[in-house]
């Protein structure tokens, strides 16, 4: 980790479009190892696709993102193998169970996973014997965390990671994020509830979205 | 390689505790292909003329039915996404996704061939070539139609663009499947039909996963 401590993930003047319309314009950002930014601003500012660019999901319309003062698009799958990105959707299928369900997306990222210890974080050990459609949202929510801990990555792209969990699990997930910044991983996270992260960079994309075009005058 | 067999073995679990999808363009193989003797009449020579067009096209038709499914699921639950984002080429994934693709699909059709074979008074040669053809053929079938399935992912009822997508690329493997069995029945000799459709299916083992994923990368834009 020493090689990649010092690396800094950052992004340079970065441009979002999507369906023709610019979403924000100018945004740079720099994240040190061990370092948090806090996603906020209003629903449609960009916070998802933000996420989504940095993953490589998107690509910026203008701008660059860089890993060590290089650029994410030139090695994708080397991007991918650091991060672990949580999206909306928490792609669990119904007819696998919670353990098998996790232990696939483990394997792929071929390492060896401790699958049991990172559902016990997560209080799903009694479940891991459930199939995928028996549990109940917040339950859904929480495996796809527990990804997060079955394989280890730097870099964690949290979109609303928080939502349907209920209280203890939000505490949970706070710990977990603590712990990973503590090994020197980066985290950033879009959410709209309040979310214990200590000295955390906070980033707003209210600012950012370009003026609005002129109205016209008749 | 490891992460290709990882996906093959999951996709596999998957459809074999959603059975139901597999036995269903099975069902349909079989069902329809048996509707011809009794819509054209039970005359013998008559249906071993027709038998290799007929088992073909339902064949293809069996296939095309359960193309929607090979990336609609993944797509819609976030899963397609992770396997984007995770270190496996995306292309390795794709060929995963096939080859679990064609081992509940169209090995399952390969196995059911014979009992047509029957019900279309074939003789042993022309089932031989039948199902050689076929172990060359259905790839292909599930080869292309993954690009029509990709390709089709983030239009609105993609499900009704694949056919039309799709089937006039299957063209080709109809025409040296029928060509092959048809050359057994007549003792002339399958090979010339049979290299074609090889080198159909290496030709569609190198472009489809690039196409594919090229489509797929699109559709999570």
């Amino acid at each position: 980790m020493t090689q990649s401590a010092k690396a800094q993930f950052e992004g340079r003047d970065l441009l979002c479009r999507r369906g023709g319309r610019d979403v924000f314009a100018g945004l740079s950002y720099s994240l040190p190892s061990g370092g948090a930014l806090l996603l906020t601003g209003a629903n449609g500012t960009g916070k998802s696709s933000l996420l989504r660019l940095m993953a490589g999901l998107l690509r910026p319309a203008a701008g660059e993102i860089l890993w060590a003062g290089r650029s994410i698009t030139e090695d994708p799958e080397g991007h991918a193998a650091r991060l672990h990105y949580l999206g909306h959707l928490d792609a669990v299928k119904p007819v696998l169970s919670a353990a098998e369900n996790l232990r696939f997306w483990a394997s792929l990222r071929g390492r060896t996973a401790d699958v049991g210890a990172a559902l016990d974080h997560f209080a799903l050990g009694g479940l891991a014997d459930l199939p995928g459609r028996l549990l109940s949202a917040g339950q859904r929510r929480r495996l796809a965390l527990s990804r997060l801990l079955a394989s280890p990555a730097e870099l964690w792209l949290l979109d609303e990671p928080s939502v349907g969990l209920d209280h203890a699990s939000v505490g949970k997930l706070a710990e977990a994020i603590a712990a990973h910044r503590a090994k020197g991983g980066r985290v950033v996270v879009a959410t709209h509830t309040a979310l214990d992260l200590p000295d955390a960079e906070p980033l707003s994309l209210d600012a950012l979205a370009p003026p609005p075009l002129p109205e016209l005058v008749w | 390689m490891k992460g290709l067999a990882v996906i093959v073995g999951r996709d596999l679990r998957l459809a074999l505790r959603q059975s139901a999808d597999a036995w269903l363009a099975v069902l349909f193989f079989v069902l329809t292909a048996a509707l011809f003797p009794f819509g054209i009449g039970p005359e013998p020579n008559l249906l071993r003329l027709i038998a290799p067009g007929v088992i073909w096209v339902v064949a293809l038709l069996a296939v095309l039915l359960s193309l929607e499914r090979l990336f609609l699921a993944d797509y819609e639950d976030g899963s397609l996404e992770q396997l984007l984002l995770s270190p496996l080429p995306l292309e390795l994934a794709i060929l995963g996704k096939v080859a679990a693709h064609w081992l509940t699909t169209g090995l399952p059709l390969i196995a059911a061939a014979p009992l047509l074979a029957v019900l279309f008074n074939m003789d042993l040669t022309g089932l031989g070539v039948l199902l050689l053809a076929m172990l060359l053929g259905t790839p292909v079938l599930s080869l292309i139609g993954a690009v029509g399935a990709a390709l089709t992912l983030g239009a609105r009822r993609g499900g009704v663009l694949i056919p039309l997508l799709v089937l006039p690329l299957y063209v080709p493997a109809l025409i040296f499947g029928v060509g092959a069995t048809e050359a057994a029945l007549a003792d002339l000799s399958a090979r010339p039909n049979l290299l074609f459709l090889g080198a159909l299916l290496l030709v569609m083992l190198l472009v489809t996963p690039l196409a594919a994923a090229a489509a797929l990368r699109q559709a999570l834009e």
